[in-house]
């Protein structure tokens, strides 16, 4: 399997949300590409026929009553957030200007 | 004067209910030994000595009222950083999480409250419980009370070593990938990862959703066992939780024994990168096991040589997704945030403030095995290994029933060895892996030192899921042998702090 480059770090620190720093590039792609050359090994080891494993358990939907239950009142659910107004989370810009 | 802290958690809260000490002394006691080691040790993140003291008050107010107390009330524990709990700050580790004080309390925190257990605080860990050192921890590296230029094992270094320091008899940890075990193995001490499903994850930070467990540490099996007892069972608000009776654990580590048990040693846990003291008190104690009545079984497990790789693939692409919560939008750390950058902006700025480097390089390997083109390589393949070490698992109790193998290749190493080699770092979790990856149960107990540095060797007992009865079983029987033959419990052998 192939090997990772610098700007595929780059792409994926873009996907990831993480405004990488040039010097941890460099850090980070030499690592990255240790560790995935190390991991590729399990391709080879199953067969077509070998049915993936997702989770231990056999997983079902778990649903609860739909009954009306206290939750946190909102003061102390906005005490944690870094900004808050008007009973809301306050975020930067999310849309662009138009 | 006895000294409490050096009480197992079994005697102290017996003798609390008997009204020879009071909750409130214990506390004291704890409290004033976290003062006198812990600058050194490093243990805890987080010492809550009001909460404390007002939970060992209620106890002894309930037991002075002729209350019936529980088998753990007013018995000090030490916490991991990765549990909530309601008004008292929870950092797992990072400084994206700095300062944040939860609003609620995990449900294994809620169940030690309830169970008049004294919590003393939050403790280290690796960021975000990846690691095997508890150096990736924002707030500093903790030490190994035997050697304290060693590592104390990790993710939960801090629970592992607040334990071996008598700091606390109890201590909760989560085992991902063996973050209870190899802690437990390093510090000469007990840790169990129970079966997946079989302690609620709700309010338990999430790192890798289908491994991660949470489980007890103590110095003895029995004690593990009480605090097993006190904070497995299902729970609605856990959607994998499982609903069905928790496991008679408490009496297996009242009536340890081998008699007549079939116990497997897999070829694979052996060989190269194995440290010959360790490989000797391991044979020491197959050695033990046949003694006490047992029959040995060698087993092969093929499918263990990849569970290294599969882990690596399937832990950081659950990470990458789990993680993502972490936005810089709703709690936590907010940087960058000057009313000219984007939310995007804002949140990769966070990121790359908060996160430190490990985390960072599992989101990133996590993003990539999950993107496409290389997902059915990478993560598919994995998916499949995973069903291969299942499968490897359900022949070996077919025949045996249970497995042993060194917890640990090698015993603890120095701080700093192996802390930007990843790859090195991620082999301390060898054998300690394939359980989570299969969800069934397993312990680590001490078994000796390794005669070349004079560190704790752990011997890693599992069981089938469901069964984690037998691992205590065991544990008790292998424990009270040791004891015998040493004339006192390990952690007595550990240098004066």
């Amino acid at each position: 399997m192939p090997g990772i480059t610098r700007e595929e770090v780059a792409h994926l620190a873009r996907l990831a949300r993480l405004e990488l720093s040039s010097e941890e590039l460099d850090h980070f792609a030499g690592q990255l590409d240790d560790i995935i050359g190390a991991v590729a090994a399990v391709s080879d080891v199953a067969g077509e026929d070998v049915p993936p494993t997702s989770h231990p358990l056999p997983l079902t939907n778990v649903m609860r009553p739909d009954e009306v239950r206290p939750s946190l009142p909102p003061e102390q659910v906005l005490s944690q957030a870094p900004a808050a107004e008007q009973q809301r989370f306050k975020v930067p810009q999310i849309l662009g200007e138009e | 004067m006895t000294d409490l802290t050096r009480l197992t958690a079994a005697e102290t809260a017996a003798r609390i209910a008997a009204g020879e000490l009071t909750a409130v002394e214990v506390a004291e006691a704890h409290l004033a030994r976290i003062e006198a080691v812990d600058e050194k040790v490093h243990a805890f993140l987080h010492v809550d000595r009001e909460g404390a003291l007002a939970q060992a008050r209620a106890v002894d107010a309930r037991r002075e009222a002729g209350e019936e107390l529980g088998p753990l009330a007013g018995v000090p524990l030490a916490l991991k950083d990765i549990f909530t709990t309601e008004g008292v700050p929870t950092t797992v580790g990072s400084k994206i999480l700095e300062g944040w004080i939860p609003p609620y309390d995990a449900t294994v925190t809620r169940r030690l409250k309830d169970a008049g257990v004294v919590i003393l605080g939050k403790t280290n860990m690796d960021e975000f419980a990846m690691g095997s050192s508890t150096e990736n921890s924002a707030y500093g590296p903790t030490g190994n009370p035997w050697d304290l230029t060693r590592i104390p094992g990790g993710s939960g270094g801090g629970s592992s070593a607040a334990i071996a320091s008598y700091q606390a008899p109890l201590a909760i940890g989560t085992d991902t990938g063996g973050s209870i075990r190899q802690p437990a193995a390093v510090t000469g001490t007990v840790g169990v990862k129970p079966t997946y499903g079989g302690v609620s994850r709700y309010g338990m930070v999430a790192f890798s959703s289908s491994l991660d467990q949470g489980g007890p540490c103590a110095r003895t099996v029995l004690d593990a066992a009480l605090l097993h007892e006190v904070i497995a069972g299902h729970d609605p608000l856990d959607s994998t939780s499982i609903d069905a009776p928790v496991p008679d654990v408490v009496e297996a580590a009242r009536n340890g024994t081998v008699a007549g048990l079939r116990v497997g040693v897999i070829s694979e846990f052996r060989g190269e990168g194995y440290q010959a003291g360790v490989m000797q008190r391991f044979d020491e104690t197959v050695e033990l096991l046949r003694e006490l009545g047992a029959e040995v079984v060698e087993l092969s497990c093929p499918s263990f040589t990849k569970a290294l790789a599969a882990y690596y693939l399937i832990a950081p692409s659950e990470c990458s997704s789990n993680l993502a919560r972490f936005d810089a939008m709703r709690y936590g750390l907010r940087t960058g945030d000057d009313g000219t950058r984007s939310a995007e902006e804002v949140t990769s700025l966070t990121r790359e403030a908060g996160f430190g480097d490990e985390v960072k390089r599992r989101i990133m390997l996590g993003t990539y095995a999950l993107s496409s083109g290389y997902y059915d390589a990478y993560y598919g393949s994995a998916q499949k290994v995973r069903t291969l070490i299942t499968q490897d698992f359900a022949r070996a109790f077919e025949q045996v029933d249970v497995v042993i193998s060194p917890t640990t290749p090698t015993t603890a190493f120095p701080i700093g060895e192996r802390a930007d080699d990843p790859m090195a770092m991620y082999l301390a979790d060898l054998c300690t892996i394939p359980s989570n990856l299969a969800g069934n149960a397993a312990m680590s107990l001490p078994c000796g030192l390794a005669p070349e540095d004079g560190l704790p060797v752990g011997l890693q007992i599992i069981a089938p899921a469901m069964a984690d009865d037998r691992l205590y079983r065991v544990g008790a029987a292998v424990e009270a042998a040791f004891l015998a033959r040493w004339g006192h419990p390990i952690l007595e052998e550990a240098p004066a702090l």
